[in-house]
């Protein structure tokens, strides 16, 4: 029994920091694809030397990360088989579609599409060029889209039948899969949280940029570099609009998302609450002090009502508390009501820490947007040009002082990873509130594990993922840092001339080095 | 012909791109260290595949997400079972990814040296690995009743499947080896057709040890006339290898390696996974395969995408088809670039 337990928990361990950590790159490369191929195809549009920096700038950085994310998604692609065998078994029919899906759909563009971005500069002529990063960016949202759409079955399972003689979950209908309710809404608020995690991490950099520009023209130094902060200006302002955007739109998926989770998933709101009782109408609790996982909370912050609003969109209804959730899941499915109940205290912070973490990118932005607003109606003496850092404006005629200047640089700076520790937390309170299914319903987890993996062996592959990753993110993140904190090659040229796809005729061409090469 | 043996196809289809592409990129990891005589020459190598491996790559993840999809036992039993080997490739590819990206980002020469060490181990562990994996599928192993693996690790290393090891190893190399010389300019092309012809040497031996010793234990007709094409490919990339007609050689490298698997598949029809300990434990075609609706589903999908696949990678290739030698490798980056 205890062999047993080690057994579900080692797995659980193992999906768990393997996917958190795949899922650290997969939000900054969804929005990067896409936010790189906007700035390149203003390049090739407009001709204008900032775009074509930008485009290098957000490049680089985008492929330093989606190096790992590739990397870090084999892992994925294969543990299901390896730790959780029963579980592979068992929905194989219905899950393995949308997955094979991602691999012959989206991951053959994306990995093919981005070797031609990469190597192309020189290949390719410009639009050609463009096209392909457009559509690796589509190939990062379809893939997400896939494994969203399986991942929302094992939220709540549609479409399938249990076959008879095998006992086993059969496909009945892909597009119920592919298109109910939980996949749309689920893909629509994690493509905006990526979007957030994005914007914030250009943000975070391009305020770096500009305030260092900003101190070093206080300290008399060296001159701006005016390519520089032409470029980073344009960062700053490309990403405050997508925070505002992005942030307004995952509050709304978000909340359209709480609504279908308390009518498929009532308990795992309600431990998201920490409501242990049903109440009706019942408040949102915004934090509570003493033990969440008691069966009853001390102290207690609360709106009035607004859970009720959150689930349910009136101010009156009455939300069903943990206890009698969990006594209506032992009714139907048998057992003890304590069986059914997830670990609140994680799944009560992982839902605040998600919202509040993420919420804050969203509020800095908007806030950056309004203190880097209407350049051009100032007064002559506020105003900055193009290739400038801007002045951080109160009013429309009113800067801020030296010191809130200085602190609402900081705050972009230090609030740069903001959101991706929200999305962490938000795929832990989603993993872990549906706790004990696998699949809702219809497979514990406890099921769900390989039953001839010994447990020496599990522990070894945890150790040894473990470790690789702490290994990796060191690397990765210091070479993110240099490359980010070095800052647009501004010396950089445009090619002169328009590669064409035949490539050069002449033979004087033949011995070029290498636009790119390892 | 009914659905799960398309599948059967399919999935045998989808292994046999991957090692014919991936295998040479394995091949020319291995030559970093036989091979390249410099810095500059490694890079040469590197680069012959830098636009293309991670595509050739994702022939495996296709591969295990369509045997998820159309025979879920067989992807459950296969990865269980052979956690360890499994769990040293995916290292390895891991570790192989981020250092063909990271290796020239920053310029030191410990930082450059250590990945290319890396590069070096990581293609030539995986190429050893799948051989014995599939040598061990196609062999046999102990599965019990309710389809799990149920013998050890060192069961996995027996000496069929580490001969099985060895030919994939020397031929995914002896693959590498022409790809190289198709790709590369100066001294180092000469060099690699040299070491090609070596190369394919001990690759027939050991080869034609391994597939006489398959043939033998459970072979058919349809498997035998793999072997024969198998063999014939391989003298006939050999010897254009000699005469100097590189394009041809590694046609004919390539289908060595798509015959020799395909002859795998062939000796394990209708088994995708035999059972030693009992042989009506075996996991068939039949018994592992999905409902005839998702399989009917996918078989939609790998039609409309797959040539898809082969269109735009195909373009890849072409894209990049010229020939690169040490004058084509920029100097060492700096920081802001
Ligand atoms: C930047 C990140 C971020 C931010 C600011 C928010 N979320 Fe979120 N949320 C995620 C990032 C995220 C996520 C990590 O992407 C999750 C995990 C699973 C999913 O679909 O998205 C998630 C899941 C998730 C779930 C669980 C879905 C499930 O169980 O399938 C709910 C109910 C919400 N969110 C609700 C909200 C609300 C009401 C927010 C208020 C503004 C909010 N989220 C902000
Ligand atoms: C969308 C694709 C995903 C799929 C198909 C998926 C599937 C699974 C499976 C099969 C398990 C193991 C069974 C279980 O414990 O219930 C699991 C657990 C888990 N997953 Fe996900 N997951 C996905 C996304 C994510 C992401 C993006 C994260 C985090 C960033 C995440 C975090 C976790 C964690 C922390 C666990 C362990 C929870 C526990 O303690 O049981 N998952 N998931
Ligand atoms: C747990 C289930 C998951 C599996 C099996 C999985 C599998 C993979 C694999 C195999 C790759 C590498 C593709 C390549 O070589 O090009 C990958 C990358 C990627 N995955 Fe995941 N993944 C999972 C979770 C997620 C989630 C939840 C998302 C998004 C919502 C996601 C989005 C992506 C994206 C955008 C990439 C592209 C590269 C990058 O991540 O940087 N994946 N994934």
């Amino acid at each position: 029994m205890e062999l047993a337990v080690a057994h579900e928990t080692i797995a659980r361990w193992q999906f768990g920091v393997t996917t958190v950590y795949h899922f650290l790159f997969v939000p900054l490369t969804i929005s990067l694809a896409a936010t790189v191929a906007g700035l390149e195809t203003a390049w090739v549009r407009t001709g204008r030397e900032k775009y074509f920096h930008a485009t290098k700038f957000w490049g680089k950085l985008f492929l330093i990360n989606i190096a790992m994310g590739v990397v870090t998604g084999i892992v994925q692609e294969f543990q299901f088989g390896m730790n959780w065998s029963d579980y592979s078994r068992f929905v194989g029919d219905v899950f393995g579609a949308p997955l094979a899906m991602e691999a012959l759909i989206a991951f053959f563009f994306e990995s093919t599409f981005i070797g031609l971005w990469i190597f192309g500069w020189d290949k390719l002529p410009k639009k050609i060029h463009c096209a392909c990063i457009w559509m690796v960016a589509i190939g990062t949202v379809l893939s997400a889209y896939f494994i969203l759409a399986a991942n929302s079955w094992m939220q709540h399972p549609v479409g399938y039948s249990i076959d008879k003689a095998t006992g086993k979950a059969q496909l009945t209908d892909i597009t119920k899969v592919l298109f109910q309710d939980t996949t749309l809404v689920v893909v629509f608020h994690t493509l905006t949280a990526a979007f957030l995690t994005g914007a914030a991490f250009m943000v975070g950099i391009s305020s770096l940029h500009l305030w260092r520009a900003k101190r070093a023209a206080a300290a008399g130094g060296q001159p701006t570099d005016r390519k520089k902060a032409a470029t980073m200006r344009t960062s700053l302002r490309v990403g405050l609009v997508m925070a505002v955007v992005a942030g307004l739109g995952t509050a709304i998926s978000g909340d359209t998302l709480a609504k279908v989770m308390f009518e498929q998933q009532p308990m795992k709101m309600a431990a998201a609450e920490a409501l242990w009782d049903t109440r009706s109408p019942a408040p949102f609790s915004v934090f509570a002090v003493g033990d969440v996982t008691k069966g009853h909370n001390s102290v207690e912050l609360e709106v009035p009502a607004a859970l009720s609003f959150l689930a349910k969109s009136d101010f009156s209804s009455a939300v069903p508390g943990i206890n009698d959730t969990a006594a209506a899941e032992a009714a139907r499915f048998g057992g003890k009501p304590t069986d059914y109940i997830p670990n609140v205290f994680v799944t009560y912070w992982g839902f605040r820490l998600m919202i509040g973490f993420g919420m804050t990118s969203f509020a800095a932005g908007l806030i950056g947007l309004w203190t880097t607003r209407r350049r051009f109606l100032l007064d002559p003496e506020f105003r900055t040009g193009e290739d400038e850092a801007p002045r951080l404006m109160l009013t429309r005629s009113r800067e801020l002082g030296p010191f809130l200047t200085k602190w609402s640089w900081r705050i972009g700076i230090w609030t740069m990873g903001f959101p991706l520790i929200a999305n962490s937390f938000g795929w832990v309170f989603t993993e872990m509130g549906r706790q004990p299914w696998a699949v809702f319903g219809l497979m514990t987890t406890a099921d769900a594990v390989s039953p001839n993996v010994g447990v020496a062996t599990q522990i070894g592959a945890l150790a040894t993922f473990t470790l690789l990753y702490a290994v990796l993110a060191v690397i990765e993140v210091r070479l993110l840092a240099k490359y980010a904190s070095a800052g647009p090659a501004t010396s950089e040229r445009p090619p002169a001339e328009d590669p064409t796809l035949r490539g050069p005729s002449s033979d004087e061409d033949a011995d070029k080095p290498l636009a790119f090469a390892y | 012909m009914q659905l799960h043996d398309v599948w059967f196809i399919l999935i045998a289809v989808l292994w046999i791109g991957y090692f014919f592409l991936e295998g040479f990129d394995f091949g020319i990891g291995v030559l970093t260290k036989l091979l390249a005589r410099n810095t500059a020459e490694r890079r040469v190598l590197i680069n012959t595949i830098g636009p293309v491996w991670d595509g050739n790559e994702v022939w495996l993840l296709t591969a295990a997400g369509a045997t998820f999809a159309a025979f879920p036992d067989w992807y459950a039993t296969l990865f269980s079972g052979f956690y360890i080997p499994l769990l040293v490739i995916l290292v390895c590819l891991i570790v192989r990814g981020v250092a063909f990206e990271y290796r020239a980002k920053r310029t030191d020469e410990r930082w450059q040296r250590n990945w290319e060490h890396a590069i070096f181990w990581t293609s030539l562990l995986p190429a050893f690995l799948w051989g014995v994996a599939f040598a061990n599928i196609v062999h046999g192993v102990a599965i019990d009743r309710d389809k799990n693996y149920v013998g050890g690790f060192f069961d996995l290393l027996n000496p069929y499947a580490l001969l099985g090891g060895l030919v994939t190893l020397a031929l995914f190399t002896f693959h590498g080896a022409v790809f190289a010389s198709l790709k590369t300019v100066g001294e180092i092309r000469e060099r690699a057709r040299a070491a090609a012809l070596r190369l394919g040497l001990v690759t027939a031996v050991l080869a034609l040890g391994f597939l006489v010793w398959t043939q033998l234990h459970q072979g058919n007709g349809r498997s035998l006339a793999a072997v024969v094409v198998a063999v014939a490919a391989l003298a006939a990339a050999l010897a254009a290898n000699q005469m100097g007609r590189e394009g041809w050689a590694f046609t004919f490298s390539g289908l060595t390696v798509v015959a020799a698997v395909a002859m795998l598949f062939l000796s394990l029809f209708p088994d995708v996974m035999p059972s030693t300990l009992d042989g009506s434990w075996s996991l068939t075609v039949q018994n592992a395969a999905s409902s005839p609706y998702t399989l009917k589903l996918m078989t939609i999908v790998a039609a409309v995408f797959t040539p898809l696949v082969l269109l735009y990678q195909g373009w890849t290739y072409w894209v990049f088809r010229k020939r690169i030698g040490v004058q084509h490798i920029p100097a060492a980056q700096s920081t802001d670039h």
